[in-house]
């Protein structure tokens, strides 16, 4: 399996380490149920079989915190973009840090 | 027909014309008072139990391949019960249990071999570790010995033991692990549970749950709508695929873990080892070819193939630690799929669903729980709560904050 990073091109995905879905947002603390919130963020996962957006960090080469769109059945990478732009993306008041 | 010296006997001397398929090709019938879906070790050992131990017989196991297709026919066969946290010695103890009494249990040959796990230590801290796991294991009343590097190098002395990086001080000892033989544990429990007469039901893809008013009344197959009264879920490394047809999601990824088997060759080691400073275990099957494994490939995946990076890993860990293995071929390597789940230990429970019930989360290590996780799982769906033994395992622990983390590495299934 191959990831194209958007600085580096295409590299061996032993260059890169995993972290996992990347839809889990962090709920709000101060929220009433944030309890319920938080087990669902930290334990719950839809893990599908087809495309999954997911985090990969490629720690043997730019250091850029990626979210790579790849279909968990046959391997295909359909979109990669840099997690600070989703990020962003999600939440355009704030500030997301480099 | 039982088995036994005679039968073997008089086969042979009639030119084994006489043997008999061990079960039934059964097609599916409109109502079952239990339907197990997966036709993997688990599946049929809770089968078996159901009829053996509660008396339920109208029960039907649906497998969606052939039985041992799966993640059954995949592992690397190792039995062993040297945990650490009381929640899994009791239950992994139990199971080691049921292997020793397995053959005579089922007439059936699994091959239980009581070989040894020998986990080998590194440093000193590991050392610790390990006396104090070894600790647990004998507070429990689990055989575990500490070795020291002698009785290592005396046990196995092709071994690198002094590399410079990781030089091997001793070992933990469970002299009653070993292996069985992963197939015949397969067709062992589906000949018993047919002969109770469970319906084993082979190419039949479940592909929907029946679900009124909170309650499961059957499932729709590839061979039809089957009502049931109960349903239990026994597909580690699908689980996740079959809980959405439920609406309900998970604390489980879907993983990939590779096995590889060498070239055959005289008896080599004697044991089960597993390297403390990498993860690297293999033991030698009876044709003499050496089983080795180690990490998971690391990201979620439903292939079940894995990637050459891992191949390398556990490769490199394998030389380092028994440098002779560089001169072996590999003949076959294959990947099998895993329910990594939050804490890296299992879940034997109840769900939100009436009448659905839920064994998963078996993460790397689901072959040697095979008995007691059928047994457990017919406790649980026949008396509608879960034994002692598996009263921890469940699926509402996450939420609790009661997690079994055995390796103590958090929410990260791919570190477990």
């Amino acid at each position: 399996m191959r990831i194209f990073c958007p600085y580096c091109g295409e590299r061996g995905n032993e260059e890169f380490s995993y972290l996992g879905d990347a839809s889990p947002v962090r709920p709000d603390p101060a929220a009433a149920n944030a309890a319920e919130k938080f087990a669902d963020y930290v334990y719950l996962r839809d893990n599908p079989r087809g495309p999954l957006r997911e985090l990969w960090y490629h720690a043997a080469g730019c250091h850029s915190w990626l979210v790579v769109t790849r279909d968990t059945f046959t391997h295909e990478i359909s979109r990669v973009e840099f997690a600070r732009d989703v990020a962003a993306a999600r939440n355009p008041a704030a500030e997301v840090g480099g | 027909m039982k088995y036994s010296i005679f039968s073997l006997a008089s086969e042979a001397l009639l030119g084994h014309g006489g043997w008999q398929p061990v079960w039934r090709d059964a097609a599916p019938k409109a109502n079952y008072d239990v339907v197990i879906i997966g036709g993997g070790g688990h599946g049929l050992a809770t089968a078996y139990y159901l009829a053996k131990e509660h008396g339920l017989t109208n029960v039907a196991v649906l497998e969606k391949g052939w039985i041992g297709s799966g993640n059954a026919g995949r592992n690397t066969t190792i039995i062993r019960s040297n945990y650490l946290l009381p929640q899994n010695i009791r239950f992994y103890e139990w199971s080691m249990k049921l292997w020793e009494g397995l053959e005579r249990d089922l007439n059936y040959n699994t091959m239980v071999s009581q070989r040894g796990v020998v986990n080998l230590y590194h440093s000193d801290a590991q050392r610790d570790a390990f006396a104090r796991r070894g600790n647990a294991m004998r507070l429990n009343g689990v055989d575990a010995e500490l070795l020291d590097r002698a009785q290592v190098r005396a046990m196995l002395p092709f071994l690198d033991y002094d590399n410079a990086r990781f030089p091997i001080h001793g070992a933990l000892l469970q002299r009653r692990g070993g292996t069985a033989r992963h197939d015949a544990v397969v067709w062992g429990y589906a000949r018993a549970a047919d002969q109770r007469g469970v319906d084993i039901i082979q190419n039949c893809e479940v592909t929907g749950l029946t679900i009124r008013d909170g309650r499961i009344t059957g499932v729709e197959t590839t061979r039809g709508d089957i009502r049931a009264q109960k349903v239990g879920l026994a597909v580690a490394g699908s689980t996740s695929l079959l809980t959405s047809m439920a609406g309900l999601r998970m604390p489980i990824e879907a993983h990939v873990i590779q096995a590889f088997v060498t070239e055959g060759i005289k008896p080599a080691i004697d044991c089960v080892m597993t390297f403390g400073a990498g993860h690297f275990y293999i033991s030698q099957s009876d044709k003499g070819g050496l089983v080795f494994g180690g990490d998971v490939d690391g990201y979620n995946t439903y292939a079940q193939r894995g990637n050459l990076p891992t191949v390398e890993d556990i490769i490199e860990g394998g030389v380092a630690l028994w440098p002779g293995l560089g001169r072996l071929r590999v003949l076959r390597h294959w990947g099998g799929l895993l329910d990594m789940s939050m804490d890296g230990s299992p879940i034997i429970d109840r769900t939100p669903i009436a009448g659905l019930y839920l064994n998963a989360g078996w993460n790397y290590g689901g072959f040697k729980a095979t008995p007691a996780s059928g047994w457990c799982f017919a406790y649980t769906i026949a008396r509608g709560e879960p034994h002692a033994l598996n009263s921890a395992f469940r699926l509402d622990r996450f939420a609790a904050g009661n997690v079994i983390d055995e390796k103590g590495v958090g929410a990260q299934p791919n570190l477990h």
